[in-house]
């Protein structure tokens, strides 16, 4: 059996009527102010002639994306808007927003086996890590950035793992300088595990891992009522450190959406339960048997994030795994993102999209699912996913169609800058080539 | 190596030492068609267990009975470079009876698969599965594939920890797979013998056993036999200890077949002295009742003859010597050195694989494949010179220190070189799409500006990996007379939205995705009731409104 160790425990959904809160709430983590490094003021790049691609829309042909400092000001097919800007052709090519793989450790891990190299998890024996934040140890300039910019994508979720609260996630722009400008998110969503690993790990049953979650977010909720008696020493003793409440209001507040990691039809249905009772912004990550209660899921409008490559019945609590997930999911109306689940090879994003679509998700909601879902489900929808104006400059030029094997991402453009193509990996094949 | 003439010397050698076996210690005793009729039969000494068995799964022949089949109108990947444009097969009793351009001739009662615009290749072949050995579910309690207790335990065998119930089995035919090896994991520096099957649904390994198909054995190098048995403070805990463990024990067998030859020797002179001494007796014997007879008869001559005369003495029996002793783990070592298990190395960095190959000329045996193999694109001129296949993914790296140098185009940089390239799976998952994997790998090669097509590409799941099991003769290209595994796609099976339409195993039909059945594996029983609706299509995403999607239901 591979030894490749996989992140199988992601998951969530943001109420989408909260998530306009949650952007309104969020405006400083959302913009960061252009740090060194950045485009100088008034660069402009077009993209030009090729035809573009959005969930939302018909194809447009030679169509004209226009981005000045990083943000996308113009989209369209005047060609006239390009005056004056670095011209990418797309002629005979399609253009789509880049893609978006929400649960990653990339920037956190170089080589899975290697604890030394490993900034995924914090070593608590404490199974709570509210606190414990990916962003802190998040290098932009691992390998692993070029790697997966190379085959489209533009942003991922770098999550923390481990434990029953895992810690909190960031939202990433794959333009490899310097964390504080490639975070344009570093808080991103709060992680929660309820599956197989959390039961090796912590060592417990679901029902004592959500008596636990309970537990957590009722002294959140004290804390944050009497935060001078805590500092005052007179609450009674509350179930976890300073830092992880603070974090825990943040998602009784709503300012915080929770990603549920599970599998099983049941505990999802109990997590929906446990998220209204304390009015979170849920995300289902991995979701397995979401299919079971997909109208459930859709009627909280809660979002989910599956890995669309099954693996069949792989646990008890992922039983009913099946290929068609996430169209079925789709289908009775729920928000699908997809996701790899890996790291090292979150490049294969576009290849785990198209076996989606092979398996019934239509192929505009597979595109949403890899670009405009996943900033929705984060709340970020008003500034990623698609190429409008006002959006992050992220937009990929494709040799065919993105989820076809044979295609090629030609240009990657990341806040509106086309970045190389080079890695690692075409460094060696220089050096060993023919 | 001819497969067919394996199979005859095999059986070849069991009839001998059936023969041998009346008159040998240790062995079953069995009648002996020429037993006490004449004191000159010919020497018959037993040979060693490894050279007179075959597999140790010794499965139930193919069905040689199906039903005539003919597809036309698609375009045929032979699975040897090449292709027919729109070209047809026939099946029939097992075999693939006629292949080329054309619409064939469809025999009397044949069923006729209209294949237009449909694309066939022969059943894709996994030589690196750990199905029924890490079945799913992935339970403590199914951990059946790695007996991680000693780093040499060539004597155990996958198929002994075979079940033949993993639900990924169904879902590999469904992914166009026919043929796969199930190797035990790669903890151990030998971790025993591989299995060949065939995916026909059966209640047992056995059952499924693709019979002829000799048996491997499963090696490995680098980080995981060393960190699996260094962390208990044990040996191997370095590379140094790695190779050293895999010398000390082919020299073991060495030492097993010296013993083995050394026994038959001696045993062969003891019986060919026996048998002399036995003939001289009853030459005189018989002489002296000749003489007996005549003097009783009264010739004179006879009975002076006989005066003073004692009758010539019975040899004393001699005592065979035991035969060596039995030991799984030397024969199985044994029968690799003499070229009857086929060996598969698990290895990822080059030094690695050249530390392998050095041990392996040292010690006499050949690699016929190496696993993983990361980095065969640093060594792969060596590997094309010495025939060693190279069997890998499509685009895995990172997850350990020793395939941090993993790049997508190994594989084509080993067709580049002319050498063997194999994609294999190690994975359930991956096993459900090699032709995905080999798209990617023709993609990557594609991009760097190396010569490849999708004929050759096809090599890489069909011919190449039979080579790897030496069952070349019998699957792999779509030809008259090997077995008809065949699979109908959809689709190009290069784009990711092809699927297998209908997979036949022996001429049978085995996968039809236009009429799934119940589930294969009795562990998802039940788990097709009630019968899920297909979804209706989904209206264009920009008709949902920016509030989200909890109007639509199903």
């Amino acid at each position: 059996m591979s030894l490749r160790t996989r992140l199988r425990s992601l998951g969530g959904l943001a109420a989408l009527s909260a998530l306009a809160a949650l952007v309104a709430s969020t405006p400083a983590e959302a913009q960061p102010a252009p740090p060194p490094g950045a485009p100088a003021a008034g660069a402009r790049l077009a993209i030009v002639g090729g035809e573009l691609w959005q969930p939302d829309a018909e194809p447009v042909k030679d169509s004209v994306i226009v981005i000045v400092d990083g943000t996308v000001r113009y989209v369209g097919t005047d060609r006239a808007e390009a005056a004056g800007a670095e011209l990418v052709d797309a002629t005979n090519k399609v253009v789509t927003a880049g893609f978006v793989d929400p649960l990653t450790q990339i920037g956190l891990l170089e080589v899975d086996l290697e604890p030394s190299t490993r900034d995924t998890s914090a070593a608590d024996p404490d199974p709570v890590r509210a606190a414990f934040r990916a962003a802190d140890g998040y290098n932009p300039l691992t390998d692993l950035v070029p790697i997966a910019r190379r085959e489209g994508l533009t942003s991922v979720g770098v999550v923390p793992t481990g434990g029953l609260v895992s810690g909190q996630s960031a939202w990433a722009d794959l333009d490899g300088t310097e964390a504080a400008r490639a975070l344009a998110v570093p808080s991103l969503a709060l992680h929660v595990l309820i599956d197989d690993a959390t039961h090796e790990t912590v060592g417990e049953s679901h029902a004592s891992s959500l008596l636990r979650l309970r537990e957590l977010f009722d002294d959140a909720r004290l804390y944050r009522q009497k935060r001078q008696g805590y500092e005052d020493n007179r609450l009674r003793t509350l179930g976890t450190s300073r830092l992880d409440l603070e974090t825990l209001v943040r998602a009784l507040e709503g300012t915080l959406p929770v990603v549920f990691h599970v599998d099983r039809a049941s505990d999802i249905l109990a997590v929906l339960a446990l998220a209204a009772e304390y009015r979170l912004v849920p995300v289902v990550a991995s979701a397995a048997e979401g299919w079971k209660v997909a109208p459930a899921l859709a009627a909280a409008k809660v979002p989910i994030i599956v890995y669309p490559l099954d693996h069949g019945p792989r646990s008890f609590a992922a039983r009913g795994a099946r290929e068609d997930n996430a169209a079925l999911c789709a289908a009775a109306g729920v928000v699908v993102s997809l996701s790899t689940g890996e790291s090292h090879n979150a490049r294969k994003l576009r290849q785990e999209a198209g076996n989606a679509v092979r398996a019934g998700l239509p192929r505009r909601e597979a595109l949403a699912a890899v670009t405009s879902h996943p900033a929705r489900a984060f709340g970020l929808g008003e500034r990623y996913g698609t190429l409008a104006v006002g959006h992050v400059g992220n937009a990929v030029v494709w040799s065919a169609d993105p989820f076809e094997l044979s295609t090629q991402a030609l240009a990657v453009v990341v806040r509106g800058k086309r970045t190389s193509l080079r890695t690692r990996q075409t460094a060696l094949f220089e050096r060993y080539r023919p | 190596m001819n497969f067919h003439g394996k199979q005859r010397r095999g059986l070849a050698l069991a009839a001998l030492a059936a023969l041998a076996g009346a008159c040998t210690p240790g062995s079953t005793p069995a009648s002996h068609p020429e037993a006490g009729s004449s004191a000159a039969a010919p020497v018959a000494v037993p040979d060693a267990p490894w050279r007179t068995a075959g597999s140790e799964a010794a499965g139930q022949e193919p069905a040689t009975d199906s039903p005539p089949v003919l597809i036309r109108g698609a375009k045929l990947y032979l699975g040897d470079g090449t292709a027919i444009a729109r070209g047809h097969v026939l099946l029939l009793g097992g075999k693939i009876r006629s292949v080329g351009p054309g619409d064939g001739e469809a025999p009397a009662g044949a069923r006729v698969v209209d294949a237009a615009g449909q694309f066939v290749t022969p059943g894709l072949i996994d030589v690196h599965s750990h199905l029924g050995v890490y079945p799913l579910p992935a339970v403590k309690a199914h951990d059946d594939g790695n007996e991680a207790v000693d780093p040499v335990t060539a004597g155990v065998r996958a198929l002994d920890g075979f079940w033949p119930q993993d639900p990924s089995i169904e879902r590999a035919v469904a992914g166009g797979v026919t043929t796969l090896q199930v190797l035990p994991g790669s903890a151990n520096l030998i971790g025993g013998r591989t299995v060949t099957l065939k995916l026909r649904r059966a209640s047992t390994g056995r059952a499924m056993h693709f019979a002829g198909a000799p048996d491997g054995l499963k090696m490995a190098c680098g980080e995981n036999p060393k960190r699996v048995h260094g962390d208990k403070g044990r040996a191997p805990q370095t590379r140094m200890g790695n190779i050293a463990g895999q010398r000390a024990a082919f020299l073991g067998a060495r030492r097993l077949i010296d013993e083995w030859d050394s026994w038959r020797r001696s045993e062969a002179h003891r019986q060919d002295k026996a048998a002399r001494d036995g003939a001289r007796y009853l030459g005189e014997q018989k002489e002296r009742d000749d003489r007996e007879r005549a003097c009783r008869e009264g010739d004179g001559d006879a009975c002076r003859a006989l005066e003073g005369k004692k009758p010539p003495e019975a040899p004393e029996p001699s005592e065979p010597a035991l035969p060596p002793r039995r030991d799984l783990l030397l024969e199985t070592l044994a029968g690799v050195l003499e070229g009857r298990l086929l060996l598969h190395v698990h290895c990822y960095r080059a030094d690695d694989m050249a530390d392998v190959l050095a041990l392996a000329d040292e010690v006499g045996v050949k690699v016929r494949a190496f696993h993983h193999a990361l980095e065969a694109y640093k060594l792969r001129g060596e590997l094309a010179r010495r025939g060693v296949a190279v069997a890998t993914w499509a685009d895995w790296w990172g997850f350990k220190m020793e395939a941090l140098d993993g790049i997508p185009e190994n594989l084509a940089l080993i067709e580049a070189a002319a050498g063997r390239a194999v994609v294999h799976s190690d994975s359930e998952e991956g096993i459900r799409r090699l032709n995905q994997e080999a798209s990617k790998g023709l993609g990557s090669g594609l991009r760097a500006g190396l010569a490849l097509t999708e004929e050759g590409a096809m090599r890489w799941i069909t011919e190449n990996p039979a080579w790897v099991l030496g069952v070349e003769e019998r699957v792999g290209t779509l030809a008259v007379g090997k077995d008809a595994d065949v699979v109908v796609w959809d689709a190009d099976p290069f784009s990711v939205y092809a699927r297998a339409a209908l997979v036949f195993v022996d001429g049978l039909e085995r996968y039809d995705a236009a009429h799934p059945g119940a589930p294969w594996s009795d562990f998802e029983a039940g788990a097709d009731e009630p019968p899920l609706k297909k979804p209706e299509p989904v209206a264009a995403p920009g008709a949902r409104s920016a509030d989200g999607g909890g109007e639509k239901k199903p």
